[in-house]
C-alpha cells in the first residue's frame, strides 16, 4: 500500500477509499442513534411524538377551522403523510448542517473521507423517519386506505429522491458552516420557510397553474403528492417523479461539489 | 531501496485571516470595507486579495526514513512541526511539494480523539479505534489487552464522563497504543497525564518501537523522550529544516540555539485563548531586586504573574527547574495551597515560591512552567526563562562539586575515612 500526498484536486472521488472506510460510517451511526436518546425519559417515542402533536395541531387550525383542501382525503392523514417526509428531510439537513462542526476535533487530529461525517449523521433521521412511515401505515389502515400495488416500485424512486435532496442540502450546509457559522440562525429560516413551500399543509391543486412550476421544482413536492397518490386513488404522474428525481440527482451533486472543494481545508479553518 | 517514507519539498502556505476561529457575518459587517472579500471568499481564490498576508508554515522540507526507523521531529512553536504532521496524516494538503508513504499510516496526534462522554468505557474503545483506523475485528480481538493495560476493568461499562481524568487518559492511551501500522505518527502524547503515567506510556512507546519494522514520526518537546526514542532527528526551525541527523547532535544544536534565546524575564507577546496563562514571569533576590545571576549557594524568587479568564476546576500550575535538558525540579503551585485545585477564580494573580538554587551547583538553568487544566494541557512551551550560577567566592579546584563534574547539586559532604588495618596484614 502506498499513499502519495500532494496537493489538493477537487474531482478525482475516490470510492474505494470510501467504501474502505465503510466501519467508521457504520460506527458513527451507531454513536449518534446511542447518544441521542441518553438521559430521556420517553427515548425513541420522541420520534413518534413530533409528528403526531404537529399532525394534531396542523389538523385543527388548517384543517377544521381554516377548512384547507386535502384533495378528499381525511385531513389528519393527509398532513401526516406530508410531515413524516418533510421531517426526514428537515431532521436531517438539521443534523448534517452541525454535524462537521461538531466533529471539528475529530477532523483536526485524524484522516478519514470527510464524507462519512455528515452522511453518517442522517441515518439517525432515516430510523426516526422509519418509525413515523410505520406509524402512517398505521393511520393510513385505521382510516380505511390501502396503497396500491405499484407502490413497491414507486416508493423506492420517492425515498432515494428524498435521500438525495437531503443529502445534497445537507453536505452543502455542513461545508458552508465550518466557515460561515451563520448557517445555524439562518437555517431554521429555511426549513419554516421550506414548510410552506412544500404542499404539506395544503395540495398542489389549489395553487394556480402558472404557479405551479415553482414548486414542481421543490423535489419534496413530487416525493410528498405521489406518495399521497399511492394510497388516495389519483393517477400518478409519472412526469413528476421523473423530474422531482432529476432535481435531487443535481442537488445532490452540487452539494457533493461544494463539500469536495472545500473539504481539503477544513482542518485549517475550522 | 528501503526508504519507507520520502518527503519532498513539501510546503505549506497560511494566509494569517485563516487563524481567526471562524467567520460570521456580523463580523464582516463590522468591517464593512472587507465584505466583498469576505463574500467573494465563500467561492474562493481571494489569494490576489490576500497575498501580503501569507506565511509559509512549512518550506521546501525534504527528508527520508529507512524502514523501522524512529525519527524526532523537534523545534521551537511555531517551527512547522504539527503542520508537517498534519500533511503526512493526510488532515491538511500541502500547497506544494510531495510525500510517498509505502505503508499502513495511522496517526496520534492527541489521545482520547472522538470519545464520547455519554458513551460507555467499552463503546468508546470501538469508537476510538474505529477512528483511528482499526476494524471491529481487530479492536475485539485486542479489547481485553487494551482493558487491561488501562486498568479500568471495574468501570468498562461505565460512561466516561464518571471516570477520573486519569483513568480517562489511560484509557485513551490504552486504545492507541494497541494500533499496528506500519507507520505511526505522534505528536506530543507523552506531554499529558502525571510522572506514573508519562512512565508507562514510554515504556510502552519503547516497546513499540523496537517490534519489527515498525516505523515512528514522533513531535516532541521532551528531549528526555526524544534521545530515549529516536535514532535520527530533523530539526525545524521558521518551516524550514536546520538539520537532520543523529538525535544526539541534533539535540544539541537545538539546545544551544534555543539557550541564547532565551532571557532572564519573559512576557507574554500574545493574549492566548486558553482561560489560565502566564504573562510575565522573572526572578527576585531577597531585596526584591530582579536578577539573573546567582552566587551559588544563595537562593531565589521566582515571581509569576497568572491570569485566569474563566473560572476553572482542577487546575495545576506547575515551574521545572532544568539544565542541559535534564529536569531538577518539579513544583507545583498547589502543594501548600490544595485549595486551588479545586477552584480558580476569574482574575489576574501574583504568585512567588523561594526556588532552594542553593543546592544548585554552578552552570546554566531554565525554569518552565507547565499548566494543566483537568486533562488538557495548556502550557506554553515558549514560557521560559534562564538564570545562570556562578561562583565567584569559593575555590572548588579539588572539589567534587565543581562545573565540570558529574552530578547537578552543590552540597558539602563528609566522607568519613578510617583505616581497617595495615595492607601487609592481608
Amino acid at each position: 500500500m502506498e499513499i502519495i500526498i500532494r496537493p489538493k484536486s477537487v474531482f478525482n472521488l475516490d470510492f474505494k477509499e470510501i467504501w474502505h472506510y465503510r466501519e467508521l460510517f457504520y460506527v458513527f451511526a451507531w454513536r449518534d442513534i446511542k447518544v441521542r436518546y441518553k438521559q430521556t425519559v420517553l427515548g425513541i417515542s420522541w420520534a413518534l411524538f413530533q409528528p403526531l402533536v404537529t399532525t394534531g395541531i396542523f389538523s385543527i387550525f388548517f384543517g377544521k377551522i381554516a377548512k384547507i383542501p386535502s384533495d378528499h382525503i381525511p385531513y389528519p392523514l393527509f398532513v401526516l403523510t406530508g410531515l413524516v417526509f418533510w421531517s426526514f428531510f428537515s431532521n436531517s439537513v438539521t443534523a448534517a448542517s452541525q454535524s462537521m462542526v461538531a466533529s471539528e476535533n475529530i477532523i483536526k487530529k485524524v484522516y478519514f473521507p470527510r464524507l462519512i461525517i455528515p452522511l453518517s449523521s442522517i441515518v439517525t433521521a432515516g430510523l426516526d423517519f422509519l418509525i413515523s412511515f410505520l406509524m402512517l401505515l398505521l393511520v393510513m389502515v385505521y382510516y380505511r386506505y390501502f396503497p396500491q400495488f405499484t407502490s413497491l416500485l414507486v416508493l423506492p424512486v420517492l425515498l432515494l429522491t428524498l435521500i438525495l435532496t437531503a443529502g445534497g442540502i445537507g453536505l452543502f450546509t455542513s461545508a458552508i458552516n465550518v466557515k460561515y457559522r451563520d448557517v445555524r440562525y439562518i437555517l431554521p429560516f429555511f426549513i419554516q420557510i421550506g414548510l410552506f413551500v412544500t404542499p404539506i399543509i395544503y395540495p398542489i391543486s389549489v395553487i394556480l397553474d402558472y404557479r405551479k412550476w415553482l414548486l414542481i421544482l421543490n423535489p419534496l413536492t413530487s416525493v410528498i403528492e405521489t406518495a399521497r397518490a399511492l394510497y388516495s386513488g389519483k393517477p400518478i404522474n409519472y412526469f413528476l417523479i421523473s423530474l422531482g428525481f432529476a432535481i435531487s440527482v443535481v442537488i445532490f451533486s452540487l452539494g457533493l461539489y461544494y463539500f469536495r472543494k472545500t473539504e481539503a481545508f477544513f482542518a485549517d479553518v475550522a | 531501496m528501503d526508504n519507507i517514507i520520502e518527503v519532498s519539498d513539501l510546503s505549506k502556505k497560511y494566509r494569517l485571516g485563516q487563524e481567526q476561529r471562524y467567520y460570521t457575518l456580523r463580523d464582516s459587517i463590522a468591517s464593512l470595507s472587507s465584505l466583498p472579500k469576505q463574500l467573494w471568499g465563500v467561492w474562493g481564490n481571494f489569494s490576489e486579495i490576500l497575498e501580503k498576508n501569507e506565511f509559509w508554515a512549512l518550506k521546501d522540507v525534504s527528508f527520508s526514513v529507512k524502514r523501522g526507523e524512529v525519527v524526532g521531529v523537534i523545534g521551537k512553536n511555531g517551527a512547522g512541526k504539527s503542520t508537517l504532521l498534519k500533511i503526512l496524516s493526510r488532515i491538511t494538503p500541502p500547497t506544494y511539494g510531495q510525500a510517498r508513504l509505502r505503508g499502513r499510516v495511522a496517526s496520534l496526534l492527541e489521545v482520547g480523539t472522538g470519545f464520547n462522554q455519554e458513551l460507555t468505557g467499552r463503546e468508546n474503545i470501538f469508537l476510538n479505534g474505529a477512528i483511528l483506523g482499526m476494524s471491529r475485528q481487530e479492536v475485539r480481538r485486542k479489547f481485553d489487552e487494551i482493558v487491561a493495560f488501562a486498568e479500568v476493568e471495574r468501570f468498562i461499562d461505565t460512561p466516561v464522563k464518571r471516570y477520573s481524568s486519569g483513568m480517562y487518559l489511560r484509557l485513551a492511551f490504552a486504545v492507541a497504543a494497541h494500533l499496528e501500522p506500519e507507520i505511526l505518527l505522534v505528536d506530543e502524547v507523552l506531554s499529558v497525564g502525571d510522572a506514573q503515567f508519562q512512565e508507562k506510556s514510554l515504556g510502552k512507546m519503547r516497546e513499540i518501537t523496537q517490534q519489527e519494522g515498525r516505523t515512528i514520526i514522533f513531535v516532541s518537546h521532551n528531549m528526555g523522550a526524544i534521545n530515549a526514542l529516536c535514532n535520527r532527528c530533523l530539526l525545524l526551525e521558521q518551516g524550514q529544516t536546520v538539520a537532520f541527523g543523529e538525535t544526539a547532535e541534533v539535540v544539541t544544536k537545538y539546545l544551544s540555539s534555543k539557550r541564547k534565546s532565551v532571557n532572564n524575564i519573559w512576557k507574554i507577546p500574545k493574549k492566548p485563548s486558553v482561560p489560565f496563562y502566564v504573562s510575565k514571569m522573572w526572578l527576585t533576590d531577597e531585596n526584591g531586586k530582579a536578577i539573573s545571576q546567582i552566587e551559588m549557594g544563595e537562593n531565589v524568587n521566582l515571581n509569576l504573574e497568572a491570569k485566569i479568564t474563566q473560572e476553572i476546576r482542577d487546575g495545576v500550575l506547575a515551574a521545572l527547574v532544568a539544565t542541559e535538558g535534564s529536569p531538577l525540579l518539579y513544583i507545583y503551585d498547589t502543594d501548600n495551597s490544595p485549595e486551588l485545585r479545586r477552584k480558580r477564580r476569574v482574575g489576574k494573580y501574583f504568585e512567588q515560591v523561594l526556588l532552594p538554587t542553593s543546592i544548585f551547583k554552578e552552570g546554566d538553568y531554565t525554569i518552565s512552567i507547565m499548566i494543566g487544566h483537568g486533562q488538557d494541557n495548556l502550557t506554553d512551551q515558549n514560557c521560559e526563562i534562564s538564570f545562570k550560577i556562578v561562583n565567584t567566592k569559593r575555590d572548588l579546584t579539588h572539589l567534587s562539586f565543581r562545573k565540570n563534574r558529574l552530578g547537578f547539586l552543590y552540597q558539602e559532604t563528609h566522607w568519613e575515612v578510617r583505616q581497617l588495618g595495615r595492607q601487609k596484614e592481608y
